[in-house]
């Protein structure tokens, strides 16, 4: 694959920052869609608390950069198909509880701080490293909060998945 | 047949985000189905291409995959099983300047509409083909489909079918589209380049996107550990991409062949009866 060129402003690096906050909030909002139509209440309105939670995040970058319109964000392929805070969409299941939608969080949270320490690691200017590093540590925060939320939020019981009426075809 | 409304026509020339190509109708589909990928893929597409919403036309057939129409904010025209790709051929030949999209499963593709397929790859009217495939019938409760491996093992064929499974990329090929490609709805990002190359060459375009069935196919959560990105690589030679794929895993993505074949362009006058004429024909 044809290697990948790095931003090389504060303003290029923040426009890629940007576009993952808009894409995790934007597959976390899809995914509160999908639960409240399976009737799994409890998780979509967890996934709609996430979905504001980086939407957040998303406009803090905005008012932080000035930006008073959507920034362009040249064409990028991050190192995973989608974005590291991004939800894969096969990670669902229509039984989950919160404790899995908080797992789902603190895994793509976990890989935010990844992204962003090799970022800072990488052959970028020092004004970029030094915001990559600062991006980190917001992250890493985020990964703290979510484990604090886990903490309170019992793990599921054996067969949580199993369905007295399952889609499946019957004998 | 149901006629699907357009549910949002902004006015002209406004800028438009992905999420306004999608409709308000929220989709059905199981959580973890790969077909919300192909929505998000399709929407980005569009958004990208700048697309008017009234210019755009998603036609399916029957099946979980064909429920798409509805869910984009476009014209949209959910027809019978297995007729999709008739049914887009007419509203292009009819209405060549609408971009038309035609969206449906393994099942009503290469099954029941099987034949249609070979004949939309060989007339090659310029129009894109969206079809995602898991391997099963979804919406029928999991029977095994054109595609399902020979020993996929399921309480409705007991020890597999013990069938060949049917070659999408290989008939696409022999059969003439101009554009042929891979996709898979895990690389939503990836998808959308496809849709939007795809939607852009001329002809009848063909992308056979990997969408995992999370209900009756568990298994194939694992395919995104087992598709290969860019690795199919465009080729106009026709004889150089049939040997591509002689090599091909299933799982390679990106464009097999971008062929030069002209369009089918409709010869002679257009009709001249309107269609207010036909439709008086079948008055009650």
């Amino acid at each position: 694959m044809k290697k990948q060129r790095l931003p090389r402003t504060v303003e290029e690096f923040m426009a890629f920052a940007y576009a993952m906050e808009v894409e995790a909030s934007d597959r976390y909002a899809e995914l509160a869609e999908q639960m409240s139509t399976h009737h799994n209440r409890e998780v979509s309105e967890l996934f709609a608390k996430l979905a504001r939670i980086e939407g957040k995040h998303r406009d803090q970058i905005a008012a932080q950069m000035g930006w008073t319109r959507t920034p362009d964000v040249p064409v990028f392929r991050w190192e995973s198909p989608e974005g590291p805070e991004t939800t894969d969409y096969g990670e669902l299941h229509y039984l989950m509880q919160p404790y899995h939608a908080l797992k789902l969080a603190e895994h793509n949270e976990q890989r935010a701080v990844e992204f962003f320490e090799r970022f800072a690691a990488a052959r970028v200017p020092a004004d970029v490293k030094a915001v990559a590093l600062e991006m980190a540590g917001e992250e890493r925060e985020h990964v703290r909060l979510i484990g604090e939320w886990l903490a309170r939020v019992p793990p599921p019981e054996p067969g949580w998945d199993e369905d007295m009426d399952p889609p499946a075809v019957a004998d | 047949m149901n006629e699907v409304p357009c549910t949002a026509v902004p006015p002209a020339s406004v800028m438009r985000g992905p999420n306004d190509y999608k409709s308000d109708v929220k989709p059905v589909w199981c959580p973890g189905c790969g077909d919300f990928g192909v929505v998000n893929a399709l929407a980005k597409a569009m958004a990208k291409m700048a697309l008017e919403p009234q210019d755009v036309a998603v036609v399916s057939g029957i099946g979980c995959s064909s429920r798409i129409p509805a869910y984009m904010a476009s014209y949209g025209f959910h027809g019978v099983h297995g007729r999709a790709l008739a049914a887009g051929t007419g509203l292009k030949i009819a209405r060549p300047d609408l971009t038309v999209i035609v969206t449906g499963g393994d099942g009503d593709g290469y099954s029941i509409g099987g034949n249609h397929f070979l004949h939309a790859c060989r007339r090659n009217v310029d129009m894109t083909y969206i079809v995602m495939d898991n391997r099963v019938y979804g919406m029928t409760k999991g029977q095994a489909s054109p595609t399902t491996e020979p020993d996929w093992d399921s309480k409705l064929s007991p020890d597999g079918t013990g069938l060949r499974e049917f070659q999408p990329l290989v008939i696409a090929l022999t059969s003439g589209a101009n554009f042929i490609a891979r996709g898979f709805t895990g690389d939503p990002n990836g998808l959308a380049d496809l849709i939007e190359r795809a939607v852009r060459h001329p002809g009848f375009s063909f992308i056979e996107v990997l969408s995992p069935c999370v209900t009756f196919r568990p298994e194939q959560k694992e395919w995104k550990k087992l598709v290969k990105s860019d690795a199919l690589r465009p080729t106009a030679d026709l004889p150089r991409a049939a040997r591509r794929l002689l090599r091909d895993t299933g799982f390679d993505l990106g464009v097999l062949y971008a062929g030069d074949r002209p369009p089918y362009a409709p010869r002679g006058p257009r009709a001249a009866r309107a269609p207010s004429d036909l439709e008086a024909r079948f008055a009650l």
